[in-house]
């Protein structure tokens, strides 16, 4: 099953050195690759180190955190190995990111035109007027009505809605090949959110890009991704195509997460919950990271950390449960 | 959509101006700074006599109608030395200002962006700057140059006065850096050199322009107050410091205050019309300082 890729993570570390003794591990030994047209979802709690895997692609960590070792390949190129004026051509261009917070995401001092147009200009080299025209195009694209208008506004004018259109527009503004969107719609309220989700997947097919899509929501994961990565304490603890894992998970963190949504078959009235928080970086339990609040612990769980195991050749999972391969349940 | 809402939003920078503009005194000390400054401009069209040159036998005249405010001890006319005057105290202040301004701005993005040790070095470097008395170091530097010209002069003030400047970019820096949207810029190419002038500091730049201005007046002051003590600009060149200067004999003091009193008042008034335009930017750019 060689296929075609277009990134390829290997075995990413990113550290935070927060003391000399404290080293938080905010990603730790991620391994997973993007095809060309997919979507794939990285799911996880908060601080489970989903949003500095992305910006670890990015390559936009910020001291006193490092990306340790690994490999991030761009279509076979390794941007581990770039300049930082190398990174900053491929950034914008070959992968683009959207944030989660459209409300501060834009500089507040300049028109929605211009910010646009920054891009254009850097990355297409064209001029000023071809820019504007094309920002116009571009916000057509993202169905924002008026964009002849809008492109003389300034941020605080728009929506949040509008405002992550805006935010759209600029990353596909040179057709990347990957697109990050680092919780497109987590700031947004629900009738919005699906808009914006419809959007990134109209214009996924339309300018053939991948999508690496960062959420909490398993929601959003079902409608629209086609392969789902779980993490949990910087780690992967389960990958496999959306089906299989929302209708067959493994993981015990999987299964708590999906026993947390609200269902509309069973009525029920209280919502699982998966007890405790997520560790902090700096200090996960010894052995398996998820076994302070795993309700399947077992003592072997507390001394020896469970490695990734393949079940099928699309699902693999880091559980002691499946130490043999086989299934338990 | 209702459309006509939507044009009355404005840019930052608009909705600055229009409250600057609704300031009365801040516009009051505009139509006064330019007032002066075309005094200052215009100063050959308005007198006849040359502010440098004396005559011994016209020393410390009254007021007459060939010398307007009279004459002072060398007996050099002193209306158009007020107003060539007012021409090297706003040189000076304008131009220590600009390349405060430069020293303070560069160092204090610098440090605010970078952080880390080029933070804690440029610090450092400013708190030793600030520990040194101003008008010590600028009497020893005075003092130890043969001549003082208005370069040096405006040099000494800049290198001795960037580091406020300096720390409040980097407090602007501090915060701003840490916004998502610098991320955003940073997420599509754009390198530290072009966040830092074109992103982050066009919203640094209230506080940038508040303080510069009232920086200009301190600086008024500070030559002027060099002149008095006749370390500043060195005569026979005119300037209003130079000008109080002669105050210090009490002749002069006691029966000629036509010749003291309005250097004295141009200083005053020019520092506090520059003060009010400083305060009204600051109450435009920033609303909730002024309830």
């Amino acid at each position: 099953m060689k296929q075609k890729t277009i990134l390829d993570v290997k075995q990413l570390q990113t550290y935070f050195y927060l003391e000399a003794d404290r080293v938080a591990k905010a990603v730790d030994d991620i391994t997973f690759s993007i095809h060309p047209g997919e979507t794939v979802a990285l799911v996880g709690e908060s601080g489970s180190g989903k949003s500095m895997a992305a910006l670890s692609i990015m390559q936009l960590i910020r001291k006193p955190g490092r990306i340790k070792q690994g490999s991030i390949r761009l279509e076979g190129k390794e941007l581990l190995q770039l300049t930082n004026r190398q990174m900053a051509q491929i950034r914008g261009k070959d992968i683009a990111m959207i944030f989660q917070e459209p409300m501060t995401a834009l500089n507040p001092v300049y028109t929605i035109g211009n910010q646009i147009g920054e891009i254009l200009r850097k990355h297409q080299g064209l001029n000023r007027q071809q820019a504007k025209q094309e920002a116009i195009n571009l916000l057509q694209t993202v169905g924002i009505p008026r964009a002849t208008e809008i492109i003389h506004e300034h941020p605080h004018q728009l929506s949040g809605g509008m405002r992550q259109r805006v935010m759209i527009a600029m990353a596909i503004a040179c057709k990347p090949k990957l697109l990050i969107a680092d919780e497109p719609t987590t700031a947004l309220d629900v009738t919005i959110q699906a808009q914006i989700l419809d959007l990134l997947m109209q214009l996924k097919e339309q300018f053939h890009m991948s999508l690496l899509l960062i959420t909490h929501d398993l929601g959003v994961v079902s409608e629209y991704a086609d392969r789902v990565i779980v993490m949990y304490g910087g780690q992967m603890v389960e990958e496999a195509a959306v089906k299989e894992l929302l209708q067959n998970p493994k993981h015990p963190y999987t299964d708590g997460l999906l026993a947390s949504l609200p269902n509309m078959e069973e009525h029920a009235e209280r919502l699982g919950t998966i007890r405790g928080t997520v560790p902090p970086a700096y200090a996960y339990p010894a052995g398996c990271r998820f076994s302070t609040r795993c309700p399947a612990v077992m003592d072997i769980c507390h001394v020896k950390a469970p490695s990734l195991k393949q079940l099928t050749p699309e699902h693999q999972v880091r559980c002691h449960l499946y130490a043999n391969g086989g299934d338990l349940s | 959509m209702p459309k006509n809402i939507n044009k009355a939003y404005k840019s930052p920078f608009q909705l600055a101006k229009e409250r600057f503009l609704k300031n009365k005194l801040a516009i009051a000390s505009i139509f006064f700074l330019l007032f002066i400054i075309g005094a200052a401009i215009f100063a050959p069209f308005l007198t006849d006599h040359d502010p440098k040159k004396g005559d011994l036998l016209l020393i410390e005249h009254a007021p007459s109608e060939e010398h307007i405010l009279g004459t002072d001890g060398s007996g050099r006319d002193n209306f158009s030395r007020l107003l060539y005057g007012a021409r090297i105290s706003l040189t000076v202040g304008f131009s220590a200002m600009i390349f405060t301004l430069i020293i303070g701005v560069v160092t204090g993005a610098i440090a605010g962006y970078y952080g880390g040790i080029i933070d804690n070095l440029l610090m450092r470097l400013t708190d030793l700057v600030l520990a040194l008395p101003f008008l010590v170091l600028a009497l020893t530097i005075i003092a130890l140059l043969e001549k003082v010209t208005i370069g040096i002069f405006v040099t000494i003030i800049a290198i001795t006065s960037w580091p406020t400047l300096t720390r409040i970019v980097r407090g602007s820096f501090l915060s701003l850096r840490e916004q998502e949207f610098v991320l955003g810029a940073r997420a599509i190419g754009a390198t530290d050199r072009r966040i830092i002038f074109k992103h982050v500091i066009p919203n640094a730049i209230g506080p940038i322009i508040v303080n510069a201005t009232l920086m200009m007046a301190t600086m008024i002051i500070a030559e002027s107050a060099l002149s008095f003590i006749g370390m500043g600009i060195p005569q026979p060149n005119p300037t209003w410091g130079n000008m109080l200067s002669e105050a210090q004999n009490i002749r002069i003091l006691r029966n000629h205050p036509e010749a003291w009193i309005p250097p004295g008042l141009g200083i005053l008034l020019t520092v506090l019309a520059i003060n009010f335009i400083g305060d009204g930017l600051r109450d435009a750019f920033d609303p909730k300082s002024n309830p």
